[in-house]
């Protein structure tokens, strides 16, 4: 609990630290931070993987950060390099590590002993929000359409999704029936391996629906392919305005995948306002709007305090629904 | 069709773009030799580079340059040190390697570029005639489909269960089997059989298993066994220059190259199937359709053994672009990465891309040509000194396949656990080797595994039960077909020792 309250006072400084550069960061960056170690806790190529260096490239490249290495370690979803960073923690003051949505899962369901509260958390960077989506030929027009014929015949609607039965897409998916008043334990959950072989499940019609990461279904539905019926954002998303969110049509469900950065547990206060300023920083920076735009990002920023507040909020809706639907 | 084409040549034929064909196949060559780097983390690599590029035309095109060429280099390791680094590459050492070994490294390697060269091109001119048609047919396939092509594709086996050995093959499938249950699977929650081991929840390494089956074994048998390899010696390497292939070997592998190029292309358009399976089914219907006197060839340096699975690999490859350039669905990891590339260049893939920008529709196409056609002219010449390899004497060529053995385990997941599996796989293996059961059947069940068992629960819960096997015609002519794929060479075998005996009765 000590360590909470350090952590909001040394989260205060750094807001301010970083309001401070960013103003600094339109006009010319300065070096916020010699050098960072990303610790990926996956191996090369994955999201992880992309998001770290991504992370690196721009805050390098834009002057923010002198220079980035990078440690592939994989292992345990994830679990051997929260170990490595937490028992190492004395050496580790210049690590960063990359995660996502998954620790808060993956923790929850006992995958590995620590969870977020475990580490220092720095900031959440980037996200993607979550997608329902039909075929466009469907009969399902919208949410109703697909909660309807869900009750209708519980069995003739499969949902598929590119995570385990109990991850991620499996968890929206079931959100929003349950937000519908249908039951989402009656739901049939069809896993693929990835995203593409998801989406190829519902175009040859194995499945109705499926539940899937927003920047993944917005090219298919540009194409004319699939139809968006909801989206998990609060308000509709630039990228694709077409594809309206959950909340407009009754369905009280919001839903972020996120990507951040955690550091050692014990990081020194003035370390972490650097690193949260020089992220803090890094928005404003055309290198950041290359490598963003790139890989189909969207900024979803929540420093310090803000994550830690959101980290909390996430895991209680997943640890609720993962308990009803008898995975935890 | 002919006005894309044209505008698709005057794109490529550009010096900046034939600079960066070359440049990229040489890339993907060298960089695709080491085994654990394989063509996804390559083209992961370069697509930063090509990105800056910007004009998305030159960047299509040194990536399809960079994917051939990492394609090629991977048959490579598999035919020099028997390191195959991506599944696809695992068939062509099964003949590839012995082919080497017996000093005709050269050729092995000659067949194995102009295969590729021939699956590549074949695969490039069907994809320019038939994706816009294909395109339904990559969505015929259900799980239950995938399921029963995964059990064709286990089939394989009978390819190396000669007289006596069916048993053994059918034993070491299954450990393979066994072996792909370890750890998180796609369709569970939970680990299984992790004994806890934190390292062990993704399972074992694809890369790790090929090294302890293939690589690792080879080298301790080459230090136990010092008689066995007369290659290493060094006194053979004038014998490598020899790449030429007779008129009477270009005459019997033609017909497999055409059939595989051809199969291996239709088996790439379906997404998730791929250069893999394609490689597998290739070598075992060859083998099955070769006259018996080749057959006992196969597993022995076949020259028809390394063309049936690179023909269908690289035609499997540009099939694979079928799905992804004409809907959008990247049908492997390799696609997924060159989706994420073509979006980043603002091209997005789907049915709209051929009528809205044919000339980045056509400049891919051409460019994968290109890509292969460079690729030969590339290697060819360098062939005799790739193959110079082989002459190195043995007491520096051992450490060498150790070193990027173990190299290769390592790389992709800077995971030292990675190294003691590696370590303690390779013994067994080498047991099993002594033992003369076949480790090829092992690693197939490994790879084939996880593919078999997730659409087999996806098809049984779409289904609730087993009745997708009758309501699907497709899945039970494609499971009917993979008996008669184990049963056939048995029976003959059975047969042609009945009239053996029949003679000697006679006599």
């Amino acid at each position: 609990m000590t360590r909470m309250n350090v952590t909001r006072r040394v989260m205060m400084a750094a807001t301010a630290a970083a309001l401070s550069f960013g103003g600094q960061a339109a006009l010319a960056a300065d070096q916020v931070v010699d050098s960072i170690h990303f610790l990926i806790p996956g191996g090369a190529g994955g999201g992880w993987d992309g998001t770290a260096r991504g992370t690196g490239e721009a805050l390098t490249k834009a002057g923010l950060v002198g220079s980035a290495s990078y440690e592939n370690m994989s292992g345990g979803g994830g679990g051997k390099a929260i170990g490595y960073l937490i028992e190492n923690a004395d050496s580790q003051h210049g690590t960063m590590m990359v995660n996502s949505t998954p620790i808060v899962i993956r923790s929850l369901t006992g995958v590995f002993p620590q969870n977020f509260r475990d580490l220092t958390l720095v900031a959440g960077t980037i996200g993607d929000y979550a997608a329902l989506v039909v075929p466009a030929d469907s009969d399902i027009q919208d949410l109703s359409g697909l909660i309807e014929a869900f009750k209708a015949d519980p069995n003739g609607v499969a949902v598929g999704g590119g995570s385990v039965p109990g991850g991620m897409d499996h968890l929206v998916a079931a959100m929003v029936m349950e937000a519908a008043g249908a039951d989402p334990i009656a739901m049939k959950y069809v896993p693929y391996d990835g995203g593409g072989a998801t989406m190829a499940g519902l175009l040859s019609g194995e499945v109705q629906a499926v539940s899937t990461g927003f920047s993944e279904a917005v090219e298919l539905a540009k194409a004319g392919e699939v139809r968006i019926i909801g989206v998990t954002a609060d308000e509709r998303v630039d990228a694709y305005p077409d594809a309206p969110t959950m909340k407009e049509q009754g369905n009280d469900t919001s839903f972020v995948n996120w990507r951040g950065f955690f550091a050692a547990p014990g990081l020194p206060e003035d370390k972490l306002a650097a690193y949260q300023a020089a992220l803090e920083a890094m928005y404003a920076t055309p290198e950041w709007s290359e490598v963003r735009d790139r890989n189909g990002w969207v900024d979803i920023h929540n420093n310090g305090d803000d994550f830690r507040v959101f980290l909390e909020g996430q895991e209680q809706t997943i640890g609720d629904l993962m308990k009803k639907l008898g995975f935890l | 069709m002919f006005e894309g084409i044209m505008t698709g040549l005057a794109t490529a034929f550009t010096f900046t773009n034939i600079m960066m064909v070359i440049g990229g196949c040489l890339i993907g060559t060298f960089i695709g030799m080491l085994p654990g780097l394989g063509p996804m983390s390559i083209i992961a690599i370069m697509i930063p580079v090509a990105i800056t590029i910007g004009d998305p035309s030159t960047a299509l095109i040194l990536l399809a340059g960079v994917y051939y060429g990492a394609v090629f280099g991977g048959s490579t390791s598999s035919i020099l040190i028997n390191a195959p680094g991506v599944a696809s590459t695992v068939a062509t050492s099964f003949d590839g390697y012995p082919l080497a070994r017996s000093g005709q490294a050269g050729k092995a390697l000659t067949v194995a570029a102009i295969s590729s060269f021939a699956g590549g091109s074949i695969g490039a001119i069907l994809l320019m005639i038939f994706a816009p048609m294909l395109a339904s047919v990559a969505l015929l396939f259900h799980s239950s489909e995938y399921f029963a092509l995964m059990v064709v594709g286990l089939s394989a086996i009978a390819a190396f269960a000669g007289t006596g050995q069916v048993a053994k093959a059918l034993l070491m499938t299954f450990l393979g089997l066994i072996m792909a249950t370890v750890g998180e699977g796609v369709l569970f929650n939970m680990p299984r059989f992790t004994m806890g081991i934190m390292d062990l929840q993704s399972g074992f390494g694809f890369i790790t298993l090929a090294m302890a089956m293939f690589a690792l074994p080879e080298a301790i048998y080459l230090v136990l066994d010092p008689g066995r390899s007369k290659t290493g010696d060094g006194e053979d390497g004038g014998k490598i220059t020899n790449l030429r292939i007779t008129r009477q070997e270009a005459k019997s592998i033609a017909p497999v190259i055409g059939r595989q190029s051809l199969q291996g292309f239709f088996i790439g358009v379906l997404p998730g199937a791929g250069a893999t399976i394609a490689s597998f089914l290739g070598y075992a219907v060859e083998r099955n359709i070769a006259p018996k006197e080749e057959q006992e060839q196969f597993g022995k340096g076949a020259i028809k053994g390394i063309a049936a699975p690179e023909s269908a690999n690289n035609a499997a490859c540009t099939g694979s672009f079928v799905p992804l350039l004409t809907l959008g669905i990247p049908g492997s990891g390799t696609t997924a990465i060159l989706l994420g590339a073509l979006i980043a260049l603002n091209v997005s893939p789907g049915p709209r891309l051929m009528v809205d920008e044919p000339q980045i529709f056509w400049a891919v196409i051409i460019s994968m040509y290109l890509g292969n056609l460079v690729l030969l002219i590339l290697n060819l010449p360098l062939i005799p000194y790739i193959a110079k390899v082989l002459a190195v004497p043995r007491n520096f060529l051992i450490p060498f396949i150790l070193f990027f053995t173990l190299m290769g385990a390592y790389i992709g997941q800077n995971n030292a656990t990675e190294l003691l599996l590696l370590v303690g796989f390779g013994i067994c293996a080498t047991i099993l080797r002594f033992a003369d059961y076949p480790l090829a059947p092992l690693l197939i069940g490994f790879i084939l595994g996880p593919l078999l068992e997730n659409n087999f629960s996806r098809a049984m819960q779409l289904y609730d039960g087993m009745g997708f096997i009758w309501s699907r015609p497709m899945t039970l002519g494609l499971l009917i077909f993979a008996v008669i794929l184990v049963v056939l060479p048995s029976y003959r075998a059975r047969r042609a020792r009945a009239r053996a005996e029949g003679v000697a009765d006679g006599d």
